[in-house]
Parts: C-alpha cells; sequence; structure tokens
C-alpha cells in the first residue's frame, strides 16, 4: 500500500512515494494514463543500494503538460535475488535504465526483453554500486570481449514463480557489421551492432561502456567539494551546465544563498558553453557528412570562445569554474567586451555557416525527410534537448524550470514540428542566435558584489532526496543526490543526455541507409563519456 | 619566449647525436638517417580518442594550431595505415582488449602517445573500478603528455619528442620490431 | 605552324641512331625499358606534387597553412618525407583470405593506372602509347582500375571493405557509361579517336568553342561522371573515412596502401588530362582570332606547359568541389547517373550529331 514515510522536515528534499513491487506498475500506469497532467516523460531510473532495507529503484517522472514531478521509491527485498517488475512497455526509455539499474545493482526487471549488462563486460563478476563490492573482485582482463546474440528475459508465470527465456537480437542469417569503438563518427567510443541488409540498416544494438569509469562510485566517497571535479568530465562540452546543475542541488540541499553577480556569470558561461558546443556539432556533422572545410570554419569560432573563458577561468576544454556558493574567481576586467565582439562577429559569419551548408544542395536532400523521430516516440524514449525539441516536444529547462537568471531573461524556445534530421539541425543552429540573445541581455547588467559566498569548508547535507536538473548542451542534465546526513553523498546519480539518445537510435535509423546512420548519430548529438558516466 | 632560449631540449639533440655518431659505417647512417628523417616529419596517427583529449585534438588539427604544419597532417581511421596511436582519454577495462588490438593490427614502426591524466595513471579515476591505472600496463608508451586535458601546445611538445625519439632509431642492423614476429597471433588477425 | 616544339624527329633521330650501333630489337628493347622507367618516374614525381598541391589547396580553404616545416619553407619536401616513411613500413598480410588476389590488388590499380596515364598526349609527338584508337583504349584501360578496387574490397575478407567495394563497384560501372557518351560525343565532333589527331584537329580552336552548346554540357557531364571516376568527394563513398573507416582499402598497409594513394592521385591527374585532351585542346596553345601577334607569342610556350598547365588548372577545379561538398549518399549517386545524367548525355549525343550533320559546328 501507498504511504508517505519521509515526513516534510526539509521542503526543498524530493517527495518519495514508497510503492511495492506488487503494486508498481498498476501505480505507474494509473499515473502514466491519468486525465489531468498525465507522467509521459520517464524522467530517470535510479538504482539504489539500501543496504538492510534491500535494494531497489527511484522513479523520476514528469508531466511534459504541467510539469509536475513525481518521485517513486520501490524496494526488492530479497538481496540474493531481487526482482522488480519492469515498466518498459509504459515507457520505452526505462528499457535501457533498468538495465543499467540491472548492471550496477543486479536487481532483475521482470518483463524487461533485454536483460544484459549495459556497461560492464558480459562476463563481469559482481555489481558494482553495491555497498558491498569489493573494488578488487574484477582485475583487468585483456581477453576480447565476446558479445552474445541473445538476451536474457525474466518473467512470472502465472503461478507466482519467476523463469527465465532467450530473446535472439541477431539471427545468424544477419549481416552484422561492427561500427565502434574506434570508429571516427562515432563520437568517441561507441559501439554499434548494425545488421544491414545491403545498404539498408535493419536494426542497431548499441554498446555502451567503453568509457565508463565508474563515476557515481567514485563520488560516494568523496565530500561535495570534491564530486564537483567529476562533472566537468561527464559530457565535456557542457562542462559549465554540468557543474552548474551540482553546484544548485548541493546549494538547495544546504540551503546556500547564491549571490546575484555569480548568477549571472554563471549564466552566461552557460550559454557560451552552449555556443561552444553547438558550433562544434556543426563542425562535427558536417565532417561526418564528408565536408571537410565547413569543420575548420565551425572551429575558428570556438577557438574565440575558449580564448573568452580561458581568460575567466584558467581552463580551455574543462574549466572547473563553479563552486558550491558562487564561482571560483571573479570575471577577467575585459571580459564583457571581448563576449560583445565575439557576439556581434558570430552573427557576421554565422551567415556562412548558411552558406556553405544549410543552403547546400547535398546536405538538404541527406538531411531532410531523413531519421524521423515522432514526438511521441521522443516523449516516450526521454529524447531532450535538441533532438526532442526538433520533433515538436518543448522540453527546454530553461522554461519548464527555470534556474539561474533564466526566469529573467527573455528568449524563445526554438521548436520544429518535422522531426528529421534537419530539424535537429536546425534547432542548434537557431540556438546559437538564441544563446547570443540571452547573453546580450545579461552582459551589460552584471551587478556588482560577492562572486561567490563564504561557505564552510566540510558541507553536510541534510538527510533526503534532493533533485535538480539543468538545461545542457543537448539535452536535459539531472543530478540525484541521496543524502544520509554525511559529508559526502550515499548516492550520487546523473541523469544522462546521451543515453536515450543513444537508445533512439534503433527507432530512428531503421530503414535507413549506412551513410543516413552516420549523419543521424551526428544529428542526435550525443556525448559518450556522458552515456557512460 | 624565443625558441632559442628555450634550453629545455639541448640535452635531447645532444642525445640523439650522440646515439647516432657510433656504430654503422657512413652509408648506412645516411641511409638511416634520412630513413629517420622521413619517419619522423611524417607521423600519421589513428583516430583514437575516448574522451575529453579527443576534442583537444580536434581543435590541434583544426586552423588555430594546425598540426600539418609538422608533417602530422593526415590522420588515418585504419589502424594499418597509421604510425602512432595518440590515446586520446581514460582507458577503461573493456577498452583495454580493444585498444591492445588496436595496437596490434598497426604495422610497424609503430608509436604510442599516452595523453593527459587518465592515460598515464587514471587520473581523477584512479580508485575507480572499471579504469586502466596508466596504459603502460597494456602497450609500450614512447611519450607521455600529462594534463587534463593537455594544452594544444603540450601536445605539439610532446609530439615533437616523439620526432627526436625517432631520430635516434635504426633501420638498418638495428632491431626494427617493437613486437616479436608471433607475439600478436592470439588477437587473431595478422600472420 | 608551330613545330618549334615537336618532339617526332627529335624522337626518330634517336631511334635512328640506336638502331644504326645495334640490332633493331635490342634498340627497342633499350627504348621500351627507357620508357618505361621515364613513365614510373613522371608518374611518382606527379603524384608528389599532387599531393603536395592537395594540401596546400585545402589548408587555404580551411584558412589553415598547410605543411610548412618539413625541407624549410613551404613545407616542400613533406610529400617525400612521407613517401620514404611509406617505403619503409610494414606490409601486412592476414591470415585466412586469399593472399595472391590480396597482394594482386593494388598492382592492378595502378597498373590501369599507368597504363592510362601513358595514353595522355602531352606535347606533339610526345604521347608515349600512340594508337589509332587511343580514346577508346583510355576508355577500356581505366576500366581495369575498378576490377582491383573489387578484390581489394572482396579479398580483405572484411565487412568495411567490402562494402566500399560494392559501393564502388556500382558507381563506377554506372559512370562509365556517362564519360563513355560524352567521350563519343567528342569523338563525333572531331571524326577520329585518335589522341593525337583529336588534339590537331583542335588546332583551329579548341573543341569546347568548335562545339559550343553540346560541347559545354558534355564538358560538365565528363567533369561529373570524371569525378566520380576518380573516387573523389562527393563521390567518394567507397572510401567514405567517416562511415566505412578507409573504406576498401581498410586493411592495406605500406606500400600497398600507397599504391592505392598515388593511383587516386593520378586518377584525378589522368580525368583531367583526359578532360584537357577531348575538350580544351590538349598541348594546342590558346589562339584568339584576329590577334596575330598575341598568337604567334602563344606559339612559344611549348605545348607540354599548355597541356600541364591546362590539366592543372581542371585539377584545381575538381579539388575545390573536393573541399566544398558534403559527401553523396549511394541512392542519391546512382539517382544522378541513371535518372539524370546518362539520358542528358544521350540527348548530348544526338544534339552533337545533329549539329556536326548539318554542319552547325566552327
Amino acid at each position: 500500500m501507498m504511504e508517505e514515510i519521509k515526513s516534510q522536515t526539509n521542503p526543498v528534499a524530493d517527495n518519495v512515494v514508497i510503492v511495492s513491487t506488487d503494486e508498481l506498475v498498476k501505480k505507474t500506469e494509473e499515473l502514466r494514463s491519468r486525465k489531468v497532467s498525465p507522467m509521459d516523460y520517464l524522467h530517470d531510473i535510479v538504482g539504489m543500494d539500501w543496504g538492510e532495507e534491500g535494494l531497489g529503484a527511484l522513479y523520476y517522472m514528469e508531466s511534459t503538460e504541467t510539469g509536475e514531478r513525481t518521485v517513486l521509491k520501490c524496494v526488492a527485498n530479497d538481496r540474493e535475488n531481487p526482482f522488480i517488475p519492469s515498466v518498459s512497455h509504459i515507457w520505452k526509455t526505462a528499457e535501457i535504465k533498468e538495465r543499467e539499474v540491472f548492471d550496477f545493482f543486479g536487481v532483475k526487471f521482470t518483463g524487461n526483453p533485454d536483460m544484459r549488462r549495459l556497461f560492464l563486460r558480459e562476463d563481469w563478476k559482481g555489481y558494482p554500486l553495491r555497498k558491498d563490492y569489493d573494488m578488487n573482485s574484477n582485475p583487468l582482463n585483456l581477453d576480447n570481449e565476446e558479445n552474445a546474440d541473445v538476451t536474457e528475459e525474466y518473467f512470472i508465470t502465472p503461478d507466482g514463480k519467476i523463469e527465465g527465456k532467450e530473446n535472439v537480437i541477431f539471427g545468424k542469417e544477419e549481416f552484422v557489421v561492427n561500427i565502434g569503438p574506434q570508429h571516427p563518427s562515432t563520437h568517441g567510443v561507441l559501439r554499434m551492432r548494425t545488421a544491414i541488409d545491403g545498404e539498408v540498416i535493419c536494426k542497431i544494438d548499441p554498446i555502451l561502456g567503453y568509457i565508463h569509469r565508474g563515476i557515481e562510485k567514485i563520488s560516494e566517497q568523496m565530500n561535495y567539494r570534491q564530486t564537483l571535479a567529476m562533472t566537468d568530465r561527464l559530457d565535456y562540452l557542457s562542462a559549465h551546465q554540468n557543474r552548474h546543475a551540482l553546484c544548485i542541488c548541493i546549494e538547495k540541499a544546504a540551503g546556500i544563498e547564491v549571490p546575484l553577480r555569480a548568477q549571472y556569470i554563471r549564466t552566461i558561461m552557460d550559454e557560451l558553453q552552449r555556443i561552444d558546443s553547438h558550433l562544434l556539432f556543426y563542425s562535427c556533422l558536417v565532417m561526418d557528412m564528408g565536408g571537410l572545410t565547413p569543420f575548420f570554419y565551425g572551429f575558428r569560432e570556438r577557438e574565440k570562445i575558449l580564448s573568452i573563458m580561458e581568460d575567466t577561468t584558467g581552463g580551455r576544454l574543462i574549466q572547473n569554474y563553479n563552486m558550491i556558493g558562487g564561482v571560483q574567481a571573479d570575471i577577467q576586467p575585459d571580459f564583457c567586451k571581448k563576449v560583445k565582439e565575439f557576439i556581434k562577429h558570430l552573427r557576421n559569419v554565422i551567415k556562412d555557416y548558411h552558406d556553405i551548408f544549410t543552403g547546400n544542395i547535398i546536405a538538404r536532400e541527406r538531411l531532410i525527410g531523413v531519421g524521423v523521430l515522432s514526438k511521441e516516440d521522443a516523449i516516450s524514449l526521454g529524447a531532450t534537448g535538441g533532438t526532442g525539441r526538433a520533433s515538436g516536444w518543448a522540453n527546454d529547462v530553461r522554461k519548464r524550470h527555470p534556474y539561474a537568471m533564466y526566469d529573467k531573461v527573455e528568449f524563445r524556445e526554438i521548436v520544429y514540428q518535422e522531426g528529421d534530421s534537419f530539424a535537429r539541425y536546425m534547432v542548434r543552429m537557431d540556438e546559437i542566435m538564441e544563446s547570443c540573445h540571452i547573453i546580450e541581455q545579461l552582459i551589460d547588467n552584471i551587478p556588482e558584489g560577492d562572486f561567490k559566498t563564504k561557505t564552510k569548508p566540510i558541507i553536510k547535507l541534510p538527510e533526503g532526496n534532493f533533485s535538480t536538473s539543468v538545461e545542457s548542451s543537448r539535452g536535459e542534465f539531472g543530478v540525484m543526490i541521496e543524502s544520509h546526513g554525511d559529508k559526502s553523498p550515499y548516492r550520487l546519480h546523473y541523469r544522462s543526455t546521451g543515453l536515450p539518445l543513444v537508445d533512439a537510435m534503433d527507432t530512428v535509423c531503421r530503414g535507413q541507409k549506412i551513410a543516413d546512420l552516420i549523419a543521424i548519430g551526428g544529428t542526435l548529438d550525443f556525448v559518450i563519456p556522458d552515456i557512460d558516466r | 619566449m624565443e625558441y632559442e632560449d628555450f634550453k629545455n631540449n639541448d640535452y635531447l639533440e645532444r642525445m640523439v647525436e650522440e646515439l647516432n655518431r657510433d656504430g654503422a659505417g657512413i652509408i648506412l647512417s645516411t641511409i638511416d638517417e634520412v630513413i629517420n628523417w622521413g619517419r619522423s616529419n611524417s607521423l600519421w596517427s589513428l583516430t583514437f580518442g575516448t574522451s575529453c583529449c579527443a576534442i583537444e585534438f580536434m581543435s590541434l588539427g583544426a586552423a588555430r594550431y594546425d598540426m600539418a604544419r609538422f608533417g602530422f597532417e593526415v590522420t588515418r581511421n585504419s589502424p594499418r595505415q597509421a604510425d602512432m596511436i595518440m590515446v586520446l582519454g581514460t582507458i577503461t577495462y573493456r577498452m583495454a582488449p580493444v585498444l591492445k588490438r588496436l595496437y596490434d593490427q598497426m604495422a610497424e614502426p609503430k608509436y604510442v602517445v599516452a595523453v593527459g591524466g587518465c592515460t598515464i595513471s587514471g587520473g581523477p579515476f584512479i580508485k575507480s573500478y572499471h579504469v586502466v591505472n596508466g596504459i603502460d600496463k597494456i602497450i609500450p608508451v614512447d611519450v607521455f603528455i600529462p594534463g587534463c586535458p593537455p594544452r594544444p601546445e603540450a601536445f605539439f611538445y610532446g609530439m615533437m619528442q616523439l620526432q627526436r625519439k625517432i631520430k635516434a632509431e635504426k633501420f638498418l642492423g638495428g632491431k626494427n620490431r617493437k613486437m616479436k614476429k608471433n607475439e600478436n597471433l592470439s588477437s587473431g588477425d595478422k600472420e | 605552324m608551330f613545330d618549334y616544339y615537336n618532339l617526332t624527329p627529335l624522337l626518330r633521330s634517336i631511334h635512328a641512331f640506336m638502331c644504326g650501333i645495334m640490332p633493331e630489337w635490342l634498340a627497342m628493347t633499350i627504348e621500351g625499358i627507357a620508357v618505361g622507367l621515364f613513365i614510373m618516374i613522371m608518374y611518382a614525381i606527379l603524384a608528389i606534387i599532387l599531393i603536395y598541391m592537395e594540401r596546400k589547396v585545402c589548408a587555404t580553404f580551411q584558412c589553415r597553412i598547410g605543411p610548412n616545416r618539413v625541407g624549410g619553407k613551404g613545407g616542400l619536401l613533406q610529400v617525400p618525407a612521407d613517401v620514404i616513411k611509406i617505403l619503409t613500413k610494414e606490409i601486412i598480410y592476414l591470415k585466412d583470405n586469399d593472399k595472391f588476389l590480396y597482394g594482386l590488388a593494388p598492382f592492378l590499380v595502378i597498373t590501369a593506372s599507368i597504363l592510362t596515364f601513358s595514353c595522355l598526349p602531352w606535347n606533339k609527338g610526345g604521347e608515349i602509347l600512340h594508337m589509332d584508337i587511343g580514346i577508346f583504349f583510355v576508355l577500356a584501360a581505366s576500366s581495369i582500375g575498378v576490377l582491383g578496387i573489387l578484390l581489394a574490397g572482396w579479398s580483405s575478407n572484411s565487412k568495411y571493405t567490402l562494402i566500399g567495394a560494392v559501393r564502388s563497384g556500382a558507381m563506377i560501372i554506372s559512370y562509365e557509361l556517362s564519360i563513355g557518351i560524352s567521350v563519343l560525343t567528342m569523338v563525333i565532333l572531331s571524326g577520329a579517336m585518335d589522341i593525337q589527331a583529336i588534339v590537331s584537329n583542335q588546332s583551329d580552336g579548341w573543341n569546347i568553342f568548335k562545339g559550343h552548346i553540346p560541347a559545354l554540357m558534355a564538358f560538365i557531364i565528363y567533369l561529373i561522371a570524371g569525378n566520380a571516376e576518380a573516387n573523389r568527394a562527393p563521390f567518394d563513398l567507397a572510401e567514405a573515412e567517416q562511415e566505412l573507416t578507409a573504406g576498401y582499402h581498410t586493411e592495406y598497409s605500406g606500400m600497398h596502401f600507397g599504391f592505392f594513394y598515388l593511383a587516386e592521385y593520378l586518377n584525378l591527374f589522368i580525368t583531367a588530362g583526359i578532360a584537357v585532351t577531348l575538350f580544351l585542346g590538349g598541348w594546342m596553345p590558346l589562339h584568339i582570332s584576329g590577334l596575330d601577334a598575341f598568337n604567334a607569342i602563344m606559339d612559344y610556350i611549348p605545348g607540354v606547359i599548355w597541356f600541364v598547365g591546362k590539366t592543372f588548372f581542371i585539377v584545381f577545379i575538381l579539388m575545390w568541389i573536393r573541399w566544398t561538398f558534403p559527401r553523396l549518399r549511394i541512392d542519391q549517386v546512382l539517382i544522378l547517373e541513371w535518372k539524370y545524367l546518362m539520358p542528358l548525355s544521350l540527348f548530348v549525343l544526338l544534339l552533337m550529331t545533329v549539329c556536326k550533320v548539318f554542319g552547325w559546328v566552327f
């Protein structure tokens, strides 16, 4: 039965509703199909090890209509053989998220058709995010890894027993090509096993984990200040935004007030980072499609942003700039002047970008109408960011749950309806201009004052679950902290922006050509270290 | 700083000279010199980026830094045609066999440059259960470039160190293969 | 008219001298070997120049400097360094594949390329392989190249190479039609298949001016199809770095790969050279009727310079195209050929025939 266990001592903590394993499917179906603000967007599933209480998962869901959020908690009591019913028939994204929980905690989801490991090798022993995991139990293994062509599925028989069966991913007759992990166009070490018929793609099975660094586990041994360092290395093209998210979450939980000046600087930096990332998106997309010259144009402007950021933060790619309670250092005296010059310059040269690529007949032929993702699929798969907005889903966190200065500035949320590669490309190109617009509103009005508040050397968060999300360069980046009152988090989870996007590859690419696979991958715009964490 | 003021490399250049002075006769050493000149000025790297450092490597190829100036023009995507493998970013346990295999697939002479803290020691992820603490445990490394990620200038410095190293090699009469003929048979694709 | 630089008398006298001091068969053999070596050396030198040119051209388009350290200012010795490197690089043989065909493939590609290369008319009397059906021979010899690509793709025993080879096969066989038909158009205009005769016929005006509209259309069709034949972007699907890592030559290393690399650049040169021969007057100097003094000065410039100059101009245009456009997809490539280029080139052929019959050409 439903019961509220966490009394509302902390108003900023998430309101967690406990559901038993038997009730979970019924409850989620009810939430999904109710008339008023149906929970159609599954934000994340966070696996948990509560020690004595058992293993389980937190379900973060949101209604795209009203923005209302609900958190469910489901615990499987049996530590040896934990089972939770799958919700993958309600939300498509649940399939891969449940695989992640299985990989880290060993919780088996009955009814999920694909219960393979997601990030770790198939011959990995143990479940690393469990509290009792021995860190040395899996030494480096240099044997080549064999990937099974079948998956396991667990289901409950009518008489209540749990049985397993095997689902075939790739049959013997299928021509399977390995794309990755070392491949120029997978934007990192993604590997896609792709079944093709001639040039036409029949099925894609993404294999992840080639850059799984176990950041969530390492963070559990660090204090809150130290955990910040990891965020920049998740999605290095959204370094500011990622760190911003964690800072907001910790500040919110600890009740730290951030000075207005820091809020301004953070917002400007976030938008600069977004322009930086979208310029890189343009460069890489064009290069993936075989046009090498525009790649250099994108990088030319990107270098200017990097110089501006380097002046203030000291880092080119990874800046380590946001801190709990503000930012690390004040902005450089000529920061505002340089930013304004840059925006003026960018507005001039963006025309060239459109001339050389957007208007090009080959580019249009290859992007328009290719790789269509419908709005329903985008929501069900949780494909946030530019990808979702290109399909008509207005999912910008800056609008839905404004943070920092975003409720004070005026800007347009770019939404296209087509859902094809071209729409995804145009969303990013238009967002560059919109980011310029945001920066222009802020840059002249940065208030005087402190750039950070003084905080205690050791920060302890009150007990509870805390979550925030920000709009990173490629979608909604979420942070979830479960604190047990210590100086380090009991569990720190990041909602990867890229994981749902990679999951969407199979849906989007079926029936397209190999060349389209690369172009679609480019327009979906994922960064692998952020997926694998 | 002027190049002349930058005395850091003198000892290396002296060492290269010393190493080349003794040994083979005039004809052989001249041929060696020509071959080493060719090899050191035409280092084609395999594109092998796993994380952050790869983006800096892209900056390195772009207009502001333009590594084509020094003979690093071509990046090949096929390991067979590459001369060096630049390991850009963290190597995890799942990636390690792949890295080893790629190294095995490369044709001699081959060089390895380890870029960034992660490849050198595991970097910030040193305590992780899934990160290789230094790729020199898997493959022999010629040059380490520290940083997180290193600046493009650091990349250049590291790559030029590799050029100096190559200039001290001997093609004729020296040891040409880093791996024994059949050492890599286990990885399954070279004869 | 302008016989200052005609090579035929010189070559005849050399042959006569050789026959004077040794039996004719020996003279022929020695001459054959000398010419063969000459072709190889020219081939290598041109490849080096072309690769250097490509690097500098693309660097300019990309706001870069390009190679400028190796070998003094301008990086002139960059490509020789690459050549030395690639010559001393290990050649990998795979296991579990057809070793004979695997080894044969790069040689087929380079043979096709050299054979076609020998047919280029460098100067008056400066053609190495001279035969009455020269242009037909060029078309036939250049087709051997695709066999090499197909073999390379198949014998490497890898999926990427196979896809690359099949793509290349489908594409080259299609575009050969357009090339053949546009070459045929020009053969109708000149009334000859002998390459020297085609060039000589242009002494009173280049074919592109003589054949006006149909010749111009054929020229454009030829450039598009020729670009596809040479496997250059936007038609470089067979290599398609971003999709197939390195396409059909993924598994080749060392000099084997070097052969493919050389052939790619020389095929570019050959495509441009044939275009110059057929449309832009080969080694003929530029003449403007009425300006006799100008024409006379033009005549003093040797034919070989005219030929090479024009060819490099076309090569530059092809490089410009390569570094501007994104790559096409395989179905788009085939649609472009079968739906648009081939019908259009047939129409141009018809138009040219009509023009020729009614004497509407200059």
